[in-house]
């Protein structure tokens, strides 16, 4: 690919005055890719008070930060974000640009791609170089997880949006040398298009799903809504949180927003208790990064026991009550 | 109100994955024998959504997809859903995974289709996932974007939309024309009364090549492309999992052991 385009950059978030994980991970494999490119690692910070994070930044990879302070930017907004990142790329023109795949980055991401004309693969999970012809190797989930593609861009910039947790950001290292440069264009506030007039907060009660260190999740086969409140009982008593698959939301058991798999959450428990559920990727692929994976289900043949590692070919109506009577006794000492 | 909706016909995504196989040659997913293709999840929602500003204001709902002949069958069901009219844009030319080519040809049967007020597209497909079409095609009609609704309406302004984020919702207020992309948390699709299903076998469903909404063929040649997918595979799961045996019960203790032993 003859261009001159150059650099990797890293959109970052910040949440609270300080750099989510998101981003020390990206800035971890940007690292690895600008070393492979032989180019330089870019951040770009936006919103008051992220100056002084630019060193910081510095320590866990970054050459260059780059920063605005302007106020429109604290919170995020599609169309100032865009207009942002784009007027910026085009002055820096990177050659690879990497967002989470957050709230963020999955708006942004998308939009820059279409102003700015590069080659866009979202969810993906492993990044590399191809050495010999310089340009971005990504690899994602495709089909609900039902395979794998391979994908490069013909365009630059190559642009990819990474799933939190996929990679380990570097250890801290304070020897390291960057700049930190301020980004001086004024934002012009009719640009805003689609405004944010107010914000819900959604109540949860207990732990949030993709935080939940054990999630309990439902199938069709958990059978009415009634049912999922002792799948509730267990997720409680472990300290977890509830999820289901699609059907169970459809059929209204449980909300839209407890859906877990491709077009729902994306989990990365501990532990994992799928109760009643066949294990159709299109869910799997929203629980695959679960450390451990137990399955009840009567039919045997259920695609859940193939990626389980603990599972049980039976009734859970019949399972359930035990277990929760049993932890409650192991809990109790 | 004029609304046009975007709509993709899929593989079921929900079969087995015995039933899923791949051509990796080709790069291609072989359909499944006897599994009869569906619309894309999102973007049945995204009908949805459109419907439901129709059952409370006046709107007309176009329906258009890309896709072969077969595909007429998602503008079908858009129709028995609700919308009024549909088009099949089907071209020999239009076969691509790429999401700058889809949102061009789009965007050219939008020009063709004439003043719109709002444009839907499903956040993603639930086969490839490229989840942008919805936001280059924005960017070509050079309306605004707003992406993941679960929910819009009619205000003074233009459009009010509730926004998914993972916490919570965002309210947004966006003028028309523009175009939103819709999440699954819209909720359940409505389910086409019989009267709606005749009507939409008899309905006639245009097919438009090419030629017939001016496209510029040289865009659409190979080399254009974007993004490119250059390897396919399907992942290998090892089954590797350990079947209690016993009794519900000698299960049940067996699992709460493990789990707490894990805590």
């Amino acid at each position: 690919m003859e261009n001159n385009h150059r650099n990797v950059l890293v959109f970052g978030e910040v949440l609270m005055g300080k750099i989510v994980p998101i981003t020390l991970e990206l800035l971890a494999i940007g690292r690895r890719l600008a070393d492979d490119l032989g180019e330089e690692l870019y951040l770009m910070l936006l919103g008051e008070g992220t100056g002084r994070l630019g060193e910081e930044a510095i320590t866990f990879g970054a050459d260059q930060v780059y920063f605005s302070e302007e106020k429109l930017l604290n919170q995020y907004n599609s169309d100032l974000y865009t207009h942002v990142a784009d007027s910026f790329c085009r002055r820096v023109l990177p050659s690879v640009i990497l967002f989470g795949h957050t709230d963020i980055g999955c708006d942004l991401a998308p939009r820059l791609n279409g102003r700015i004309g590069g080659g866009l693969s979202i969810d993906c999970m492993d990044l590399s170089i191809d050495k010999e012809k310089k340009h971005l190797i990504m690899r994602r989930p495709v089909f609900g997880g039902n395979a794998i593609a391979t994908v490069i861009s013909n365009r630059v910039p190559q642009m990819a949006t990474i799933r939190p947790k996929t990679f380990q950001p570097l250890e801290k290292n304070l020897s390291r040398q960057g700049d930190v440069i301020p980004l001086e264009e004024k934002i012009d506030p009719s640009l805003i298009k689609a405004r944010v007039v107010n914000y819900i907060k959604e109540e949860v009660e207990g732990v949030k799903l993709e935080e939940a260190e054990v999630v309990v999740s439902g199938g069709r086969g958990i059978e009415d809504k009634k049912n999922f409140t002792l799948l509730k009982e267990l997720a409680d008593l472990l300290g977890g949180a509830i999820g289901a698959t699609r059907v169970a939301c459809d059929e209204g058991w449980v909300p839209a927003h407890l859906q877990i798999g491709q077009s729902g959450k994306v989990v990365s428990p501990k532990i994992y208790i799928a109760i009643g559920l066949s294990g159709a990727m299109a869910h799997i692929s929203g629980c695959l990064g679960s450390k451990y994976i137990v399955a009840i289900n009567k039919d045997s043949e259920a695609n859940i026991f193939n990626v389980a590692h603990l599972g049980f070919v039976g009734d859970w109506k019949e399972v359930l009550p035990p277990l929760i009577e049993r932890l409650r006794e192991l809990k109790g000492k | 109100m004029n609304i046009i909706v975007c709509v993709k016909q899929v593989q079921d995504p929900e079969i087995p994955p015995s039933k899923f196989k791949i051509d990796p040659e080709t790069k291609q997913v072989i359909p499944p024998a006897g599994v009869p293709p569906v619309i894309s999840v999102y973007d049945e929602r995204a009908l949805e959504a459109a419907c439901r500003l129709k059952d409370k204001y006046k709107a007309k709902i176009v329906a258009i997809t890309i896709g072969t002949d077969k595909a007429s069958e998602v503008i079908r069901h858009a129709i028995s859903m609700g919308a009024d009219d549909g088009y099949l844009l089907c071209d020999p030319a239009f076969e691509s995974k790429d999401s700058f080519k889809t949102a061009y040809i789009l965007s050219k049967a939008i020009e063709k289709i004439g003043a719109f007020d709002l444009v839907l597209c499903g956040r993603q497909a639930a086969d490839w996932g490229a989840g942008q079409v919805g936001s280059i095609l924005g960017e070509m009609l050079t309306v605004p974007v707003v992406s993941f609704a679960c929910d819009i309406d009619v205000v003074d302004t233009g459009l009010r939309v509730k926004r998914v984020v993972s916490d919570g919702y965002e309210i947004l207020e966006v003028p028309m024309p523009c175009l939103i992309t819709v999440s699954s948390e819209v909720g359940l699709p409505r389910l086409p009364s019989g009267m709606r299903i005749m009507l939409a076998r008899k309905k006639p469903i245009p097919v438009w090549k090419a030629t017939d909404i001016n496209i510029e063929h040289s865009l659409l040649e190979k080399g254009h492309e974007h993004t490119e997918i250059i390897g396919l595979v399907v992942p290998e799961r090892k089954s590797e999992c350990e079947i209690i045996k016993g009794t519900p019960k000698e299960a049940a203790y067996e699992i709460a052991e493990r789990l707490v032993s894990m805590l």
